[in-house]
């Protein structure tokens, strides 16, 4: 037998959800990208509540059965996924840790926090992930994916993408 | 009408905006000016289309009849579509792109602010997750107007052109019907007169900083609500149509 204990499942699964990769920046986990809003034991089913990034995101459904794939893979018990889009996500949620990671795979993290409405306010990189200098240049305000900007680095001269804050 | 029918007819409009402009930024693929702003449409349309999703799954699921997503983007007939006429727009010129965008989105980011206030739980949830899209949409196609319009003489010229062609457009954004008035009571939804004002100031500033001068209201063209729409209309919806209307069922 293989049971699982319920007095840790939520603890479980957070474990096993953070291990998760996302599917576009896969150096970066579905925790650390503060989509899984929250975690819980209900009648004795794992329930799991996952932001969208975007709208439009088109990783969303992929997100959602890597989910469910790995929590029973995990052996937890009936695991389901909600979508939920309150609070609407925001880069605010990327983890520390993450940040580090973006930055460390080529992704210059967001920088700073969101700010308030304000149509020509600049959102910019703090620095290039590779060179770190802080003479950059925007090229687009987007880029391969929904949440990225292309911008190049005007000392190393090499081409990086940007996590937009929003 | 019930509150629920409020919503929904409320909720499908909404749809066919976000659908309708999509698909017209999802033309441009393929034909952008440059690959940049390639990427821009794109991410763009993708956006509107995420949000068009939400809006239909919604409807749906007010009417109660098992309608999905799907059937209402692909199986109804161009004239059950209820968006405003300034979306359906051809694309033209990059300059006409720039300020059809410009001029809706001003207009959707003051719809949406507004309905993230309103008591449609739902609503205010989707609500707020697009108005960071809108947004920065609007940010993008605002830097692209003052670029074109404190440009050069051609690109003032032909911006200016743009912007007196698709004025006609914009009445129809704020000559509310016995839906949005019902919306507004029954729901606490977004009050056209006041977005109008907001707007008029907003982009009188734009148009300031761009250079350009506000164009007079003459005759406003109108009729996406009712369902009567440009000859180009039936185009774009056959277009996108196509597949599954050929294929009923498809996947893959």
């Amino acid at each position: 037998m293989n049971a699982v204990s319920l007095d840790n499942v939520v603890d479980d699964a957070w474990a096993i959800l953070a291990e998760i990769p996302d599917p576009e920046i896969p150096v970066i986990s579905l925790v650390e990208l503060g989509i899984i809003r929250d975690v819980r034991l209900t009648d004795g089913r794992v329930e799991v509540d996952v932001l969208p990034t975007y709208s439009g995101c088109p990783a969303t459904e992929v997100i959602e059965a890597d989910v469910l794939a790995a929590l029973a893979e995990g052996g937890l018990p009936n695991p389901t996924v909600r979508r939920v889009l309150s609070p609407a996500w925001t880069t605010d949620f990327i983890a520390d840790s993450g940040r580090e990671k973006l930055r460390a795979y080529g992704i210059a993290p967001p920088a700073g926090r969101v700010g308030k409405r304000s149509i020509f306010a600049e959102d910019r990189p703090a620095a290039c992930p590779r060179c770190a200098s802080t003479r950059t240049s925007k090229v687009s305000e987007f880029g391969s994916t929904p949440c990225k900007a292309s911008w190049r680095c005007d000392a190393c001269l090499e081409p990086f993408e940007y996590f937009k804050c929003i | 009408m019930d509150r629920d029918s409020v919503a929904l007819a409320y909720t499908l409009r909404l749809g066919d905006n976000a659908l309708v402009l999509s698909q017209r930024l999802i033309q441009l693929v393929a034909n952008g000016p440059e690959l940049e702003e390639e990427l821009a449409n794109a991410n763009i349309a993708l956006d509107y289309l995420g949000q068009a999703r939400m809006f239909y799954t919604y409807a749906g699921e007010l009417e109660g009849k098992g309608r999905t997503e799907d059937d209402f983007a692909f199986l109804r007939d161009p004239g059950e579509f209820q968006n405003v006429l300034l979306v359906e727009q051809p694309d033209g010129h990059f300059g006409d792109t720039v300020v059809r965008q410009v001029l809706f989105d001003s207009f959707y980011l003051l719809q949406l602010e507004a309905l993230a206030g309103c008591n449609d739980r739902r609503l205010c949830e989707i609500a707020e997750r697009a108005v960071k899209e809108v947004r920065y949409h609007l940010r993008h196609a605002s830097q692209w107007l003052v670029r074109l319009g404190d440009g050069t003489v051609l690109s003032h010229e032909r911006v200016r052109a743009s912007l007196d062609e698709l004025w006609r457009f914009t009445g129809e954004l704020f000559s509310g019907d016995e839906i949005d008035r019902a919306f507004h009571e029954a729901c606490a939804g977004p009050d056209l007169a006041s977005i109008e004002h907001a707007w008029r100031s907003d982009i009188r500033t734009l148009l300031a900083e761009a250079t350009l001068e506000m164009p007079a209201d003459g005759w406003m063209a109108s009729g996406g609500r009712r369902g009567i729409h440009s000859e180009q209309f039936s185009y774009l919806i056959a277009e996108m149509q196509q597949l599954p209307r050929n294929h009923p069922g498809a996947s893959w």
